[in-house]
């Protein structure tokens, strides 16, 4: 027996490794994997490097284009909006950074139990997820944001919530492209009970699938947490927030462009960034089905 | 000799490898096919075969790009065409038959609409005559109610038939060149052997040029002329099928041949050890060095050019002449025989199986009864050591048998018992864990019964753990021996699936269910998805495990000569039901029942002059009929009314074989003796 620790590293570790090449190899990975990256970096170190405090007015200062001092102006309390879009994003991504696993984990595990389980159970539970995609998604977030209050403690969990509904839906379907497969019936034959095989046989299967999911949601919950800030709902002043900027700047869009514009650009290259990786993520998992090897 | 109709001159083809470089598919191939020749091409996957086949047409699979070379049709150049003048000639001219035709067929379209649009894309048939032309056309490839399948849609038609609407279409646009990619790998005997007859006649009557892709050299000797060997995307030998079948003079040809099993013999074949190169895995030498008996240092140093010998084969070999000296034959060992007397390993008592589940109206009605079971009234018992083999077409229950000894699919009625005389629970949730470690399942398919994200580790600690609680070294100690017990290295553990090939994954599926220490092991048709050099090995694998654990095989396949290399009995079932059960001596010999008579007529043998016997009739029923005897539709044997009504009894004729038909032995001896006369 020649097996050394080292052997094993390489296997687990390989997979993983050779995926990210992959995503880093095509043009759509390598561009949003780096807007993805800018993007993160920047809300971790941003506070130690915006050049002014993002909440001192200056009554003096409303509304001025971009100069040096200011690089994409001021906006109509005299704020620097480069600083506010610099720390713009904190919010958002924490949020959604915390929302998002906790979706992509409740959903991918309830759609890989009614896929396995089948029968009455799924039918009944895909109907009720029918029931829940068929509102619209504004709708049923600004009932709970109203019972409950706004705060994260309260954004987390029904964004979590709601985004985990159709990750019930991908994981069940892949759960079922799977579970037809001679592996489940040989595990099931051999007298594994029914968590191992979700475990083990399932999971592993449908992780990539989730990953992608995962991702696209991810995009949709920024999206969704910056227009619930727009309308009000979501980071309350005079905590910089994106959608919030947006929502502020609006008024004044036609003279003073550089106050929407700032926030816009910022969110934007954040959702197209993930997109992209999403894309590119999938294509090196050879979900999408046309980009396989030729031979 | 006349003008090729298609002339493929120096054609290399390739792709670009990951790192950039350019990786051979294909290299320096030369085929040149005249009217009315018929020229096979064999190879085992991976040779390059059907890349060959589809570069005929001028079409290339997506990022597969023509290196070297010219390919021409009928003395134009097929690459430097235009796409419409392509499509004029492909489907017209030159007519493509696929493998799976089932998937070919628009499955929203009736035959009559895809026929008319194959008659008006490529066809002079005046519009008024479309559908007399279908007609005619259908009729050609011996469909019975051709008006009637013209109204059909694909799925309502077995796969045999939708094979011949298949070479009906391609027929359509009166072609020159037939080209057929494994045109009836997937289907039954019955259906494949009837099917290549009715090729060998079209391209008779119209003398077409025929190029006939295939890993089946039984099929290849009933339709080529010439046949033409493949090895890692090379040519390495090119005869008449005489020539290659009966005395081919390249090493690798001859191992290909001695690793088929025959009907005639009771031994089992050869298998040709190593695999092919990788594309762009083959050296400077001759591409088949590695695996050849009779290579030397030259071999590998420089590649052999195919040279003519002077009774006219091409051979890419330094050694033709010394070839010969390779055996063809069996391996010479005998399939293990370990039975003991006593109790039975498995005994099936008039098991019945119905996927059918009666609906919420049947019950409300009392209609339970209205259903036919799917598989009825089996009774079987293995002897503890033996090897039952299970035969017969799809749809013969064989599989399902399987399924329900295994507790995937409970029985409708009967019971299932192992040695120590205890029922099985029906389902494998109920099974205690000592029963469930005694019977272990094998699948067709290791692609699909291996999960892709688990290593090679991973996959045989979970019936280690699982049955004997195995954990850290003692689980790693373990698996290295039954990897080795398999003839594959602990250096196996770290692979995942992906990166094994074809038989060293059904080693891996192999050694997962010995790993169990079974008292069964169930193999579900084990060979069917591999190479036929890879098959022979996998089935000595099987008889050594048998030999060395004295454990007790049921083996399904369709493939009669595999069933009989390994089996010491055999059972023929039809639609579910059981025709014969005898040793496999006296089932592959008459009297037989008339649908095994059937059965083993069709087996092709790679043997251009062994023809097949062929019934009257190949239409695949689809369910068993409610009364009488299963095969009475079909039996060209009949006797009349009492075949439709009563079940006909067992008759035994010595030894423990017998037969289930209103004939009597006597008659069956004579009329069987009648026909091996004429």
């Amino acid at each position: 027996m020649t097996l050394t620790t080292a052997d094993r590293k390489y296997t687990m570790f390989s997979p993983v490794l050779t995926v990210l090449r992959d995503v880093l190899a095509r043009p759509s990975g390598a561009i949003g994997l780096t807007l993805v990256t800018a993007h993160l970096v920047l809300a971790l170190i941003s506070p130690l490097i915006v050049p002014y405090d993002f909440k001192a007015t200056n009554s003096s200062m409303m509304l001025t284009g971009p100069d040096m001092a200011h690089w994409l102006g001021t906006d109509h309390m005299g704020r620097d909006v480069f600083t506010r879009v610099l720390l713009g994003g904190r919010e958002a991504l924490l949020v959604t950074g915390i929302a998002t696993p906790i979706a992509v984990t409740w959903g991918g595990f309830m759609g890989i139990f009614f896929g396995l389980a089948g029968g009455r159970i799924d039918e009944v539970m895909m109907r009720i997820v029918d029931a829940f995609l068929s509102l619209p998604w504004i709708l049923k977030m600004l009932v709970l944001i109203v019972t409950f209050g706004t705060g994260v403690e309260v954004l987390i969990p029904t964004l979590a919530f709601f985004y985990g509904i159709p990750v019930i839906r991908i994981a069940r379907a892949a759960t079922h492209d799977v579970i037809a497969r001679d592996f489940v019936s040989a595990a099931r034959a051999r007298g594994h009970g029914r968590m191992t095989i979700i475990w083990r046989e399932l999971l592993p299967n449908v992780l990539d699938t989730l990953m992608v999911e995962g991702a696209m949601r991810w995009s949709w919950m920024l999206l969704a947490f910056s227009s619930l800030s727009f309308l009000g709902f979501g980071v309350s002043p005079p905590t910089p927030d994106w959608g919030l900027m947006i929502a502020d700047a609006r008024g004044f869009m036609s003279f003073a462009p550089w106050g929407v514009l700032g926030p816009v650009v910022a969110l934007s290259s954040l959702i197209i960034g993930i997109n992209l990786t999403a894309d590119a993520l999938a294509k090196a998992l050879g979900i999408d089905r046309a980009q396989k090897a030729p031979v | 000799m006349t003008q090729p109709v298609i002339d493929i001159k120096d054609v290399s083809i390739g792709f670009d490898g990951k790192s950039g470089e350019t990786l051979h598919v294909l290299r320096n191939v030369d085929m040149s096919v005249s009217e009315g020749e018929s020229l096979g091409i064999v190879g085992e996957s991976g040779s390059g075969k059907s890349t060959l086949a589809l570069a005929a047409m001028g079409y290339l699979k997506r990022g597969l790009r023509l290196l070297d070379g010219s390919v021409s049709f009928r003395g134009e150049d097929m690459f430097s065409r235009s796409g419409p003048e392509l499509e004029k000639i492909r489907g017209g001219e030159l007519a493509l038959i696929p493998q799976n035709s089932g998937q070919s067929l628009t499955p929203t379209l009736r035959i009559g609409a895809q026929i008319i649009e194959a008659l008006r894309l490529h066809s002079s048939v005046p519009p008024a005559e479309y559908s007399t032309k279908a007609i005619e056309l259908l009729s050609q490839v011996r469909l019975p109610e051709p008006e009637a399948i013209l109204s059909r849609f694909p799925h309502e038609l077995s796969g045999g038939q939708q094979q011949r609407v298949a070479i009906a279409m391609a027929l359509a646009g009166e072609p020159h060149t037939l080209l057929l990619d494994e045109p009836t790998t997937g289907l039954d005997v019955t259906t494949q052997a009837h099917i290549l007859e009715l090729l060998r006649d079209i391209a008779r009557e119209r003398s077409m040029a025929m190029v006939y892709v295939s890993h089946d050299l039984g099929a290849i000797a009933r339709v080529c002329d010439r046949v033409m060997v493949m090895y890692a995307g090379e040519v390495v030998l090119d005869g008449t099928t005489r020539q290659v079948l009966k005395a081919p003079v390249h090493p690798y040809a001859r191992g290909l041949l001695a690793s088929i099993p025959r009907l005639a013999d009771r031994q089992l074949p050869v298998a040709l050890d190593g695999r092919p190169p990788a594309p762009g895995g083959v050296g400077v030498g001759c591409s088949f060095a590695d695996r050849c008996a009779l290579s030397e240092d030259r071999c590998r140093a420089e590649r052999p050019e195919l040279t003519t010998l002077p009774t006219g084969e091409q051979v890419r070999c330094y050694f033709a002449d010394r070839a010969l000296e390779l055996s063809l034959r069996g391996s010479g060992v005998e399939p293990a025989v370990v039975r003991a007397d006593g109790e039975a390993a498995l005994s099936l008592n008039t098991l019945s199986i119905s996927y059918q589940q009666p609906g919420l109206l049947d019950r409300v009605f009392g209609r339970d009864a209205a259903i036919v079971a799917t598989v009825d009234d089996i009774q079987i018992s293995v002897a503890r050591g033996e090897t039952l083999g299970l035969v017969g077409e799809s749809g013969s229950g064989k599989s399902t048998i399987l399924k329900s000894v295994a507790g995937l699919l409970p029985p409708v009625g009967g019971t299932i018992t192992v040695a120590g005389g205890t029922p099985l629970a029906p389902m494998v949730e109920r099974r205690s864990a000592d029963h469930l470690r005694r019977v272990q399942l094998i699948f067709q398919n290791p692609d699909d019964s291996l999960n892709p994200r688990h290593t090679v580790a991973e996959i045989l600690s979970q019936p280690l753990k699982l049955y004997f609680g195995l954990s850290g070294e003692a689980l790693e100690r373990r698996s290295a021996e039954i990897l080795d017990r398999v003839r594959l290295g602990a250096h196996y553990l770290d692979r995942l699936p992906s990166q094994l090939s074809g038989g060293e994954k059904q080693r891996v599926a192999i050694a997962r269910a010995f790993a169990a220490d079974p008292d069964l092991v169930l193999c579900d048709e084990v060979t069917s998805a591999l190479d036929v050099s890879v098959q022979a090995a996998v089935l000595d694998l099987l008889n050594e495990l048998k030999e060395t654990q004295g454990t007790t095989y049921v083996f399904v396949s369709h493939d009669l000569a595999v069933v009989k290399a390994l089996s010491d009995r055999v059972a023929v079932l039809y639609q579910g039901r059981l025709c014969e059960i005898g040793p496999s001596e006296q089932v592959y010999s008459a009297p037989s029942h008339p649908y095994s008579e059937v059965l083993l007529g069709a087996v092709l043998e790679p043997d251009p002059d062994v023809a097949p016997v062929l019934a009257a009739d190949d239409v695949v029923e689809s369910s068993p009929p409610a009364a009488g005897c299963p095969f009475q539709r079909r039996c060209p044997r009949k006797i009349g009314a009492i075949c439709d009504t009563d079940m006909p009894p067992w008759q035994e004729t010595n030894n423990g074989h017998a037969i289930r038909c209103h004939h009597t032995i006597a008659t069956l001896t004579q009329l069987q003796e009648e026909d091996a006369r004429a």
